[in-house]
Protein backbone atom coordinates (compact mmCIF):
# COMPACT_ATOMS: atom_id res chain seq x y z
CA UNK A 1 0.00 0.00 0.00
CA UNK A 2 1.18 3.43 -0.89
CA UNK A 3 2.10 5.45 2.17
CA UNK A 4 2.63 9.37 1.82
CA UNK A 5 5.47 10.91 3.47
CA UNK A 6 3.47 12.14 6.68
CA UNK A 7 2.00 8.78 6.50
CA UNK A 8 6.03 7.13 6.89
CA UNK A 9 6.63 9.51 9.98
CA UNK A 10 3.48 8.17 11.77
CA UNK A 11 4.83 4.36 11.14
CA UNK A 12 7.93 5.50 12.65
CA UNK A 13 5.86 6.77 16.02
CA UNK A 14 6.75 10.62 15.53
CA UNK A 15 3.64 11.45 16.42
CA UNK A 16 3.19 9.09 19.26
CA UNK A 17 3.04 4.85 20.11
CA UNK A 18 -1.03 5.63 20.59
CA UNK A 19 -1.55 7.07 17.14
CA UNK A 20 1.55 4.71 16.13
CA UNK A 21 -0.66 2.07 16.90
CA UNK A 22 -4.29 2.86 15.75
CA UNK A 23 -2.26 4.05 12.46
CA UNK A 24 -0.70 0.32 11.81
CA UNK A 25 -4.13 -1.13 12.30
CA UNK A 26 -5.69 0.69 9.45
CA UNK A 27 -2.66 0.09 7.13
CA UNK A 28 -3.06 -3.84 8.39
CA UNK A 29 -6.33 -3.39 7.22
CA UNK A 30 -5.80 -1.86 3.72
CA UNK A 31 -3.37 -4.29 3.20
CA UNK A 32 -5.45 -6.97 3.77
CA UNK A 33 -8.46 -5.72 1.84
CA UNK A 34 -6.61 -4.60 -1.71
CA UNK A 35 -6.40 -0.71 -0.30
CA UNK A 36 -3.99 1.86 -2.61
CA UNK A 37 -3.69 3.85 -0.76
CA UNK A 38 -5.27 6.31 2.35
CA UNK A 39 -8.37 8.63 1.88
CA UNK A 40 -9.45 11.51 4.15
CA UNK A 41 -12.63 11.27 5.62
CA UNK A 42 -15.22 14.08 6.41
CA UNK A 43 -16.94 12.32 9.29
CA UNK A 44 -16.84 9.58 11.76
CA UNK A 45 -19.33 7.38 13.98
CA UNK A 46 -17.86 5.23 16.49
CA UNK A 47 -19.34 2.38 17.68
CA UNK A 48 -19.00 -0.07 21.17
CA UNK A 49 -20.31 2.62 23.30
CA UNK A 50 -22.40 0.27 25.41
CA UNK A 51 -20.77 -1.09 28.74
CA UNK A 52 -23.32 -3.74 28.09
CA UNK A 53 -21.19 -4.14 24.87
CA UNK A 54 -17.54 -3.97 25.24
CA UNK A 55 -17.24 -4.35 29.16
CA UNK A 56 -14.27 -4.05 30.88
CA UNK A 57 -11.61 -4.70 28.22
CA UNK A 58 -13.19 -2.28 25.99
CA UNK A 59 -13.55 0.25 28.47
CA UNK A 60 -9.50 0.18 29.65
CA UNK A 61 -8.76 0.18 26.20
CA UNK A 62 -10.48 3.31 25.78
CA UNK A 63 -9.15 5.09 28.88
CA UNK A 64 -6.04 4.06 27.81
CA UNK A 65 -6.05 6.31 24.48
CA UNK A 66 -7.46 9.02 26.43
CA UNK A 67 -5.50 9.02 29.00
CA UNK A 68 -2.26 9.90 26.44
CA UNK A 69 -4.33 12.83 25.62
CA UNK A 70 -5.03 12.03 21.73
CA UNK A 71 -7.54 13.82 20.00
CA UNK A 72 -10.03 13.05 16.76
CA UNK A 73 -9.25 15.05 13.76
CA UNK A 74 -12.37 14.97 12.23
CA UNK A 75 -16.12 15.08 13.53
CA UNK A 76 -16.71 12.44 15.40
CA UNK A 77 -20.44 11.41 17.12
CA UNK A 78 -20.97 7.81 19.09
CA UNK A 79 -23.35 5.12 18.64
CA UNK A 80 -25.78 4.31 21.38
CA UNK A 81 -24.69 4.00 24.90
CA UNK A 82 -26.49 2.02 27.36
CA UNK A 83 -28.61 3.72 29.05
CA UNK A 84 -29.79 7.27 28.79
CA UNK A 85 -26.99 9.88 29.77
CA UNK A 86 -28.91 12.00 32.11
CA UNK A 87 -32.01 11.40 32.55
CA UNK A 88 -30.85 7.16 33.85
CA UNK A 89 -32.28 6.78 37.33
CA UNK A 90 -35.65 7.71 37.02
CA UNK A 91 -35.83 5.01 34.27
CA UNK A 92 -34.75 3.03 36.61
CA UNK A 93 -30.81 1.97 35.13
CA UNK A 94 -28.43 0.13 37.42
CA UNK A 95 -25.92 2.26 39.16
CA UNK A 96 -22.90 0.19 38.72
CA UNK A 97 -23.90 -0.05 35.40
CA UNK A 98 -24.57 3.53 35.12
CA UNK A 99 -21.06 4.32 37.07
CA UNK A 100 -19.27 2.17 34.38
CA UNK A 101 -21.05 3.83 31.46
CA UNK A 102 -20.15 7.13 32.72
CA UNK A 103 -16.49 6.24 32.89
CA UNK A 104 -16.72 5.15 28.94
CA UNK A 105 -18.35 8.57 28.11
CA UNK A 106 -15.47 10.56 29.62
CA UNK A 107 -12.75 8.69 27.82
CA UNK A 108 -14.48 9.55 24.61
CA UNK A 109 -15.50 13.24 25.37
CA UNK A 110 -11.46 13.56 26.33
CA UNK A 111 -10.64 12.32 22.60
CA UNK A 112 -13.10 14.98 21.63
CA UNK A 113 -15.77 13.22 20.23
CA UNK A 114 -18.89 14.79 20.49
CA UNK A 115 -20.17 12.80 23.24
CA UNK A 116 -24.11 12.65 21.59
CA UNK A 117 -24.87 8.89 21.12
CA UNK A 118 -26.93 8.13 18.55
CA UNK A 119 -27.76 5.55 15.83
CA UNK A 120 -29.04 8.59 13.29
CA UNK A 121 -26.10 10.83 13.27
CA UNK A 122 -27.16 12.19 10.17
CA UNK A 123 -30.82 13.60 11.93
CA UNK A 124 -28.77 15.16 14.68
CA UNK A 125 -25.83 17.32 12.79
CA UNK A 126 -23.66 14.78 11.40
CA UNK A 127 -24.85 14.77 7.61
CA UNK A 128 -22.64 13.96 5.26
CA UNK A 129 -22.89 15.15 1.73
CA UNK A 130 -23.04 12.90 -1.43
CA UNK A 131 -19.61 10.96 -2.31
CA UNK A 132 -18.14 11.80 0.72
CA UNK A 133 -16.06 9.95 2.33
CA UNK A 134 -16.54 8.44 6.08
CA UNK A 135 -15.98 6.22 8.41
CA UNK A 136 -19.11 4.90 10.20
CA UNK A 137 -19.90 2.05 12.35
CA UNK A 138 -23.27 1.35 13.21
CA UNK A 139 -25.28 -0.76 10.43
CA UNK A 140 -28.48 1.08 10.34
CA UNK A 141 -26.13 4.43 9.88
CA UNK A 142 -23.62 3.07 6.96
CA UNK A 143 -26.60 1.74 5.25
CA UNK A 144 -28.62 5.47 5.46
CA UNK A 145 -25.62 7.32 4.11
CA UNK A 146 -24.28 4.98 1.94
CA UNK A 147 -27.60 4.25 0.44
CA UNK A 148 -30.32 7.48 1.07
CA UNK A 149 -27.44 10.09 0.65
CA UNK A 150 -25.04 8.68 -0.97
CA UNK A 151 -22.11 8.88 0.91
CA UNK A 152 -19.35 6.13 1.30
CA UNK A 153 -18.57 3.89 3.87
CA UNK A 154 -17.35 0.37 4.78
CA UNK A 155 -18.58 -1.00 7.51
CA UNK A 156 -16.66 -0.28 10.50
CA UNK A 157 -15.59 -1.91 13.82
CA UNK A 158 -15.28 0.46 16.50
CA UNK A 159 -11.63 0.14 17.16
CA UNK A 160 -11.25 0.97 13.39
CA UNK A 161 -13.84 4.02 13.16
CA UNK A 162 -11.76 4.98 16.24
CA UNK A 163 -8.27 5.16 14.29
CA UNK A 164 -10.38 6.50 11.38
CA UNK A 165 -11.32 9.50 13.17
CA UNK A 166 -7.90 9.96 15.44
CA UNK A 167 -5.34 9.77 11.70
CA UNK A 168 -8.51 11.60 9.80
CA UNK A 169 -8.06 9.17 7.33
CA UNK A 170 -9.55 5.40 6.21
CA UNK A 171 -7.81 2.62 3.53
CA UNK A 172 -9.37 3.30 0.69
CA UNK A 173 -11.17 -0.04 -0.85
CA UNK A 174 -14.53 -1.65 -0.30
CA UNK A 175 -17.26 0.85 -0.98
CA UNK A 176 -15.38 3.76 -0.90
CA UNK A 177 -14.47 2.94 -4.63
CA UNK A 178 -17.25 3.08 -7.29
CA UNK A 179 -17.15 -0.06 -8.74
CA UNK A 180 -18.29 -2.00 -5.52
CA UNK A 181 -21.11 -0.24 -5.64
CA UNK A 182 -22.86 -1.76 -8.18
CA UNK A 183 -26.25 -3.48 -7.17
CA UNK A 184 -26.00 -7.49 -7.59
CA UNK A 185 -29.56 -8.57 -6.61
CA UNK A 186 -32.79 -7.02 -8.31
CA UNK A 187 -35.94 -7.03 -5.76
CA UNK A 188 -39.41 -6.40 -7.43
CA UNK A 189 -41.72 -5.72 -4.74
CA UNK A 190 -45.66 -5.64 -5.55
CA UNK A 191 -47.19 -4.87 -2.14
CA UNK A 192 -48.72 -1.94 -0.51
CA UNK A 193 -46.24 -0.27 2.14
CA UNK A 194 -47.57 2.01 4.47
CA UNK A 195 -46.61 1.56 8.03
CA UNK A 196 -43.25 2.01 8.70
CA UNK A 197 -43.24 -1.56 9.75
CA UNK A 198 -43.89 -2.85 6.26
CA UNK A 199 -40.60 -1.38 5.54
CA UNK A 200 -39.23 -3.30 8.21
CA UNK A 201 -40.56 -6.45 6.95
CA UNK A 202 -39.25 -5.91 3.49
CA UNK A 203 -36.10 -5.24 4.99
CA UNK A 204 -36.16 -8.45 6.91
CA UNK A 205 -37.65 -10.89 4.61
CA UNK A 206 -34.76 -9.17 1.91
CA UNK A 207 -31.63 -9.25 4.16
CA UNK A 208 -32.36 -12.73 5.31
CA UNK A 209 -32.46 -13.64 1.09
CA UNK A 210 -29.56 -11.22 -0.16
CA UNK A 211 -27.22 -11.61 2.89
CA UNK A 212 -24.24 -9.08 2.19
CA UNK A 213 -25.32 -8.80 -1.57
CA UNK A 214 -26.39 -4.84 -2.83
CA UNK A 215 -29.91 -5.15 -3.84
CA UNK A 216 -31.99 -2.71 -6.17
CA UNK A 217 -35.46 -2.04 -5.85
CA UNK A 218 -37.90 -2.11 -7.98
CA UNK A 219 -41.56 -1.23 -7.51
CA UNK A 220 -41.82 0.86 -4.07
CA UNK A 221 -43.37 4.13 -5.48
CA UNK A 222 -42.68 6.02 -2.39
CA UNK A 223 -41.07 6.41 0.58
CA UNK A 224 -39.93 9.35 3.31
CA UNK A 225 -36.59 8.90 5.37
CA UNK A 226 -38.03 7.59 8.02
CA UNK A 227 -39.32 4.44 6.16
CA UNK A 228 -35.70 3.94 4.49
CA UNK A 229 -34.27 4.32 7.83
CA UNK A 230 -36.68 1.36 8.89
CA UNK A 231 -35.71 -0.96 5.71
CA UNK A 232 -31.93 -0.39 5.41
CA UNK A 233 -31.86 -0.96 9.34
CA UNK A 234 -33.73 -4.81 8.61
CA UNK A 235 -31.66 -5.71 5.88
CA UNK A 236 -28.61 -4.86 7.67
CA UNK A 237 -30.00 -7.07 10.37
CA UNK A 238 -31.47 -10.02 9.32
CA UNK A 239 -28.57 -9.94 6.48
CA UNK A 240 -25.10 -7.47 5.76
CA UNK A 241 -26.41 -5.52 3.77
CA UNK A 242 -24.28 -2.05 4.06
CA UNK A 243 -25.64 -0.37 0.39
CA UNK A 244 -28.98 -0.69 -1.45
CA UNK A 245 -30.56 1.13 -4.46
CA UNK A 246 -34.31 2.22 -4.63
CA UNK A 247 -35.44 2.83 -8.43
CA UNK A 248 -36.58 7.03 -8.20
CA UNK A 249 -35.72 7.63 -5.14
CA UNK A 250 -32.17 7.18 -3.90
CA UNK A 251 -29.52 8.88 -5.61
CA UNK A 252 -26.85 6.55 -7.40
CA UNK A 253 -29.92 4.17 -8.95
CA UNK A 254 -30.14 5.94 -12.22
CA UNK A 255 -26.10 6.13 -12.25
CA UNK A 256 -25.90 1.97 -11.02
CA UNK A 257 -26.15 -0.83 -13.69
CA UNK A 258 -28.72 -2.69 -13.34
CA UNK A 259 -28.92 -5.45 -15.88
CA UNK A 260 -28.90 -8.99 -16.00
CA UNK A 261 -28.83 -9.26 -12.19
CA UNK A 262 -30.63 -12.49 -10.54
CA UNK A 263 -34.12 -11.59 -9.74
CA UNK A 264 -36.42 -11.66 -6.63
CA UNK A 265 -40.05 -10.86 -6.15
CA UNK A 266 -41.43 -9.79 -2.75
CA UNK A 267 -45.19 -9.53 -2.64
CA UNK A 268 -48.19 -9.05 -0.01
CA UNK A 269 -47.55 -13.02 1.18
CA UNK A 270 -44.17 -12.48 2.15
CA UNK A 271 -44.63 -10.00 3.96
CA UNK A 272 -47.39 -11.18 5.81
CA UNK A 273 -45.41 -14.10 6.44
CA UNK A 274 -42.50 -11.91 7.96
CA UNK A 275 -44.74 -10.25 10.24
CA UNK A 276 -45.91 -14.17 11.28
CA UNK A 277 -42.49 -15.07 12.06
CA UNK A 278 -40.91 -12.14 13.89
CA UNK A 279 -43.95 -12.52 16.42
CA UNK A 280 -42.71 -14.19 19.11
CA UNK A 281 -45.11 -13.10 22.45
CA UNK A 282 -48.35 -12.31 22.70
CA UNK A 283 -49.13 -9.34 24.92
CA UNK A 284 -46.37 -6.58 25.39
CA UNK A 285 -44.77 -5.66 28.63
CA UNK A 286 -43.39 -2.47 27.15
CA UNK A 287 -43.55 -1.27 24.03
CA UNK A 288 -40.38 0.80 22.65
CA UNK A 289 -40.28 3.11 19.43
CA UNK A 290 -37.13 4.58 17.92
CA UNK A 291 -34.86 1.87 16.75
CA UNK A 292 -33.21 3.08 14.49
CA UNK A 293 -33.59 6.28 16.73
CA UNK A 294 -36.97 8.12 16.30
CA UNK A 295 -36.89 11.23 13.90
CA UNK A 296 -39.05 14.59 14.88
CA UNK A 297 -41.82 13.52 12.63
CA UNK A 298 -42.18 9.63 14.12
CA UNK A 299 -42.02 11.18 17.32
CA UNK A 300 -44.95 13.87 16.34
CA UNK A 301 -47.25 11.05 15.28
CA UNK A 302 -47.12 9.25 18.31
CA UNK A 303 -47.40 12.65 20.31
CA UNK A 304 -50.64 12.87 18.51
CA UNK A 305 -51.76 9.47 19.05
CA UNK A 306 -51.45 9.62 22.88
CA UNK A 307 -52.64 13.10 23.42
CA UNK A 308 -55.44 13.33 26.12
CA UNK A 309 -54.87 8.92 26.59
CA UNK A 310 -53.98 7.19 29.42
CA UNK A 311 -51.68 4.65 29.28
CA UNK A 312 -51.96 1.09 31.42
CA UNK A 313 -47.95 -0.40 29.93
CA UNK A 314 -45.19 1.17 29.50
CA UNK A 315 -43.98 2.69 26.37
CA UNK A 316 -40.31 4.12 25.70
CA UNK A 317 -39.77 6.16 22.44
CA UNK A 318 -35.54 6.37 22.14
CA UNK A 319 -33.99 9.00 19.81
CA UNK A 320 -31.53 11.51 20.30
CA UNK A 321 -30.43 14.30 22.37
CA UNK A 322 -30.74 16.92 19.79
CA UNK A 323 -34.41 15.41 18.70
CA UNK A 324 -35.68 15.37 22.39
CA UNK A 325 -34.95 19.03 23.10
CA UNK A 326 -36.75 19.77 19.59
CA UNK A 327 -39.72 17.58 20.37
CA UNK A 328 -39.39 19.28 24.39
CA UNK A 329 -40.43 22.76 22.66
CA UNK A 330 -42.85 21.36 20.43
CA UNK A 331 -44.53 20.19 24.36
CA UNK A 332 -44.96 16.56 22.29
CA UNK A 333 -42.64 15.36 25.18
CA UNK A 334 -45.06 16.78 27.90
CA UNK A 335 -48.03 15.10 25.99
CA UNK A 336 -45.94 11.95 26.16
CA UNK A 337 -45.15 12.17 29.53
CA UNK A 338 -48.86 12.88 30.68
CA UNK A 339 -50.04 10.08 28.75
CA UNK A 340 -47.27 7.92 31.08
CA UNK A 341 -44.81 7.59 28.38
CA UNK A 342 -41.47 8.12 28.39
CA UNK A 343 -38.77 9.89 25.44
CA UNK A 344 -35.38 8.15 26.16
CA UNK A 345 -32.17 9.58 24.82
CA UNK A 346 -29.06 8.25 24.14
CA UNK A 347 -29.84 5.02 23.88
CA UNK A 348 -31.70 2.01 22.13
CA UNK A 349 -33.54 -1.42 23.79
CA UNK A 350 -30.53 -3.31 21.99
CA UNK A 351 -27.64 -2.16 23.62
CA UNK A 352 -29.76 -1.23 27.59
CA UNK A 353 -30.17 -3.84 29.88
CA UNK A 354 -33.85 -4.45 29.66
CA UNK A 355 -33.64 -7.60 30.58
CA UNK A 356 -32.33 -6.84 33.87
CA UNK A 357 -35.09 -4.43 34.49
CA UNK A 358 -38.03 -7.18 34.49
CA UNK A 359 -39.33 -7.09 30.88
CA UNK A 360 -39.85 -10.18 29.28
CA UNK A 361 -41.98 -8.90 26.44
CA UNK A 362 -41.38 -6.45 24.07
CA UNK A 363 -43.51 -4.65 21.51
CA UNK A 364 -41.98 -2.59 18.60
CA UNK A 365 -42.30 -1.91 14.48
CA UNK A 366 -38.76 -2.16 13.86
CA UNK A 367 -37.54 -5.12 11.59
CA UNK A 368 -33.95 -4.36 13.51
CA UNK A 369 -35.52 -4.45 16.93
CA UNK A 370 -37.31 -7.87 16.11
CA UNK A 371 -34.13 -9.34 14.90
CA UNK A 372 -31.75 -8.71 17.97
CA UNK A 373 -33.94 -8.44 21.34
CA UNK A 374 -35.06 -12.28 21.46
CA UNK A 375 -30.58 -13.20 21.07
CA UNK A 376 -29.31 -9.72 22.90
CA UNK A 377 -31.92 -8.99 25.37
CA UNK A 378 -33.67 -12.10 25.67
CA UNK A 379 -37.03 -10.69 24.95
CA UNK A 380 -39.89 -12.38 23.06
CA UNK A 381 -41.02 -10.26 20.53
CA UNK A 382 -44.32 -8.56 19.43
CA UNK A 383 -44.16 -7.21 15.47
CA UNK A 384 -46.72 -4.92 14.45
CA UNK A 385 -48.03 -1.38 13.50
CA UNK A 386 -47.60 2.06 15.22
CA UNK A 387 -51.55 2.43 15.40
CA UNK A 388 -51.84 -1.42 16.81
CA UNK A 389 -48.99 -1.41 19.22
CA UNK A 390 -49.65 2.36 21.02
CA UNK A 391 -53.98 0.86 21.28
CA UNK A 392 -52.69 -2.44 22.78
CA UNK A 393 -51.12 -0.35 25.40
CA UNK A 394 -54.04 1.70 26.71
CA UNK B 1 -1.43 -24.89 3.35
CA UNK B 2 -0.52 -21.27 2.56
CA UNK B 3 -2.94 -18.44 3.02
CA UNK B 4 -3.12 -15.16 4.18
CA UNK B 5 -1.41 -12.86 6.59
CA UNK B 6 -4.24 -11.07 8.85
CA UNK B 7 -2.35 -10.73 12.19
CA UNK B 8 1.36 -11.92 12.65
CA UNK B 9 2.63 -14.10 15.03
CA UNK B 10 3.74 -17.82 15.38
CA UNK B 11 2.35 -20.28 17.52
CA UNK B 12 1.30 -24.28 17.93
CA UNK B 13 -1.63 -25.96 19.39
CA UNK B 14 -5.19 -27.88 18.99
CA UNK B 15 -7.63 -27.14 16.22
CA UNK B 16 -11.42 -26.29 17.52
CA UNK B 17 -13.23 -26.19 14.58
CA UNK B 18 -16.80 -24.76 13.75
CA UNK B 19 -18.60 -25.63 10.48
CA UNK B 20 -20.57 -22.34 10.87
CA UNK B 21 -19.86 -18.40 11.38
CA UNK B 22 -18.89 -17.37 14.82
CA UNK B 23 -20.68 -13.82 16.15
CA UNK B 24 -18.25 -13.26 19.16
CA UNK B 25 -20.17 -10.58 20.75
CA UNK B 26 -23.05 -12.64 22.07
CA UNK B 27 -21.38 -15.63 20.94
CA UNK B 28 -17.77 -16.32 23.46
CA UNK B 29 -18.38 -15.38 27.08
CA UNK B 30 -15.42 -12.79 27.51
CA UNK B 31 -14.91 -13.99 30.90
CA UNK B 32 -14.68 -17.68 30.46
CA UNK B 33 -13.53 -18.41 26.56
CA UNK B 34 -16.75 -20.42 26.39
CA UNK B 35 -19.46 -20.51 23.33
CA UNK B 36 -22.40 -19.20 24.67
CA UNK B 37 -24.56 -18.72 21.52
CA UNK B 38 -27.63 -21.18 21.63
CA UNK B 39 -27.78 -23.86 18.76
CA UNK B 40 -23.79 -23.11 17.69
CA UNK B 41 -21.79 -26.23 17.26
CA UNK B 42 -19.39 -25.40 19.14
CA UNK B 43 -21.74 -24.27 21.90
CA UNK B 44 -20.53 -24.93 25.45
CA UNK B 45 -16.49 -25.77 24.13
CA UNK B 46 -13.71 -23.47 25.75
CA UNK B 47 -11.60 -21.45 22.69
CA UNK B 48 -8.89 -20.92 24.94
CA UNK B 49 -5.42 -21.57 24.12
CA UNK B 50 -6.47 -23.28 21.28
CA UNK B 51 -6.54 -22.61 17.78
CA UNK B 52 -9.76 -21.96 16.37
CA UNK B 53 -10.73 -22.43 13.38
CA UNK B 54 -14.02 -21.03 11.47
CA UNK B 55 -15.36 -20.00 8.23
CA UNK B 56 -16.07 -16.75 8.75
CA UNK B 57 -16.82 -13.97 11.22
CA UNK B 58 -20.89 -13.08 11.56
CA UNK B 59 -22.80 -10.11 13.39
CA UNK B 60 -22.33 -7.30 15.37
CA UNK B 61 -19.18 -4.77 14.89
CA UNK B 62 -18.82 -4.81 18.54
CA UNK B 63 -17.26 -8.40 17.97
CA UNK B 64 -13.16 -6.88 17.87
CA UNK B 65 -13.80 -5.51 21.14
CA UNK B 66 -15.03 -8.94 22.64
CA UNK B 67 -11.57 -10.54 20.72
CA UNK B 68 -9.77 -8.12 22.36
CA UNK B 69 -11.39 -8.71 25.49
CA UNK B 70 -10.88 -12.33 25.56
CA UNK B 71 -6.90 -12.13 25.00
CA UNK B 72 -6.96 -9.51 27.23
CA UNK B 73 -8.63 -11.63 30.25
CA UNK B 74 -6.17 -14.18 29.45
CA UNK B 75 -9.55 -16.36 27.89
CA UNK B 76 -8.53 -15.68 24.11
CA UNK B 77 -7.24 -18.74 21.32
CA UNK B 78 -4.10 -19.01 20.81
CA UNK B 79 -4.68 -18.60 17.03
CA UNK B 80 -7.38 -18.35 14.34
CA UNK B 81 -8.07 -20.00 11.40
CA UNK B 82 -10.46 -18.65 9.01
CA UNK B 83 -11.51 -19.22 5.09
CA UNK B 84 -12.16 -15.53 4.79
CA UNK B 85 -11.91 -13.26 7.40
CA UNK B 86 -13.63 -10.30 7.29
CA UNK B 87 -13.21 -6.89 9.14
CA UNK B 88 -14.47 -7.27 12.43
CA UNK B 89 -12.31 -10.17 13.12
CA UNK B 90 -9.36 -8.82 11.74
CA UNK B 91 -9.29 -5.37 13.75
CA UNK B 92 -9.99 -7.85 16.79
CA UNK B 93 -6.65 -10.16 16.20
CA UNK B 94 -4.47 -7.26 15.09
CA UNK B 95 -5.83 -5.30 18.50
CA UNK B 96 -5.27 -8.81 20.81
CA UNK B 97 -2.00 -9.84 18.98
CA UNK B 98 -3.75 -12.75 18.28
CA UNK B 99 -1.70 -14.74 14.95
CA UNK B 100 -4.55 -15.24 12.08
CA UNK B 101 -4.39 -16.09 8.53
CA UNK B 102 -7.26 -16.94 6.13
CA UNK B 103 -7.84 -17.92 2.77
CA UNK B 104 -7.57 -21.68 4.12
CA UNK B 105 -9.37 -24.89 2.84
CA UNK B 106 -10.55 -25.45 6.76
CA UNK B 107 -12.54 -28.62 5.80
CA UNK B 108 -8.98 -29.80 5.82
CA UNK B 109 -8.60 -29.42 10.01
CA UNK B 110 -10.44 -31.34 12.71
CA UNK B 111 -11.28 -31.01 16.03
CA UNK B 112 -8.10 -32.07 17.97
CA UNK B 113 -5.29 -31.97 14.93
CA UNK B 114 -2.16 -30.08 16.13
CA UNK B 115 -1.30 -27.44 14.32
CA UNK B 116 1.31 -25.21 13.74
CA UNK B 117 0.40 -21.77 12.52
CA UNK B 118 2.58 -19.33 11.02
CA UNK B 119 1.10 -16.28 10.38
CA UNK B 120 4.10 -14.43 9.47
CA UNK B 121 4.50 -16.48 6.82
CA UNK B 122 0.95 -17.10 6.53
CA UNK B 123 0.84 -20.75 6.47
CA UNK B 124 -0.30 -23.63 9.04
CA UNK B 125 0.63 -27.43 8.95
CA UNK B 126 -0.96 -30.48 10.39
CA UNK B 127 1.16 -32.48 12.70
CA UNK B 128 1.06 -35.82 12.14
Amino acid sequence: MYLTKEEEKILNGENGEVIERLFRLLVRLGDIYGAEKMIPVGSVQVAGVSYKSIGDPGTEFLEDIASKGVKVKVLTYLNPAGMDLENWKKLGFPADFAKNQLRIIDAFREMGIVVTSTCTPYLAGNLPRFREHIAWSESSAVSFSNSVIGARTNREGGPSALAAAICGITPNYGLHLWENRQPTVKINVDADLSFNSDFGALGWYVGKQVKNKIPYFTGIKDANTDQLKALGAAMAASGAVALYHVEGLTPEADLVENKGLEKISVGKKEIKETYNKLNTGKKPDIVIFGCPHASLREISTIAGKLKGKHLKKAVWICTSRMIKEVAERMGYNEIIAKAGGSIVADTCMVVSPIEQMGYKTTGVNSGKAANYLPGFCKQEVCFANLDDLVEGQL
Amino acid sequence: MKGRTISPGKVEGTAIVSSDPIGFYGGIDIKTGIVIEKDHPLEGKKVTGKILVFPCGKGSTVGSYVIYGLAKNGFGPAGIINKETETIVATGVILAGIPCIDHIDIDKIKTGDKIILNADKGTCKIKK
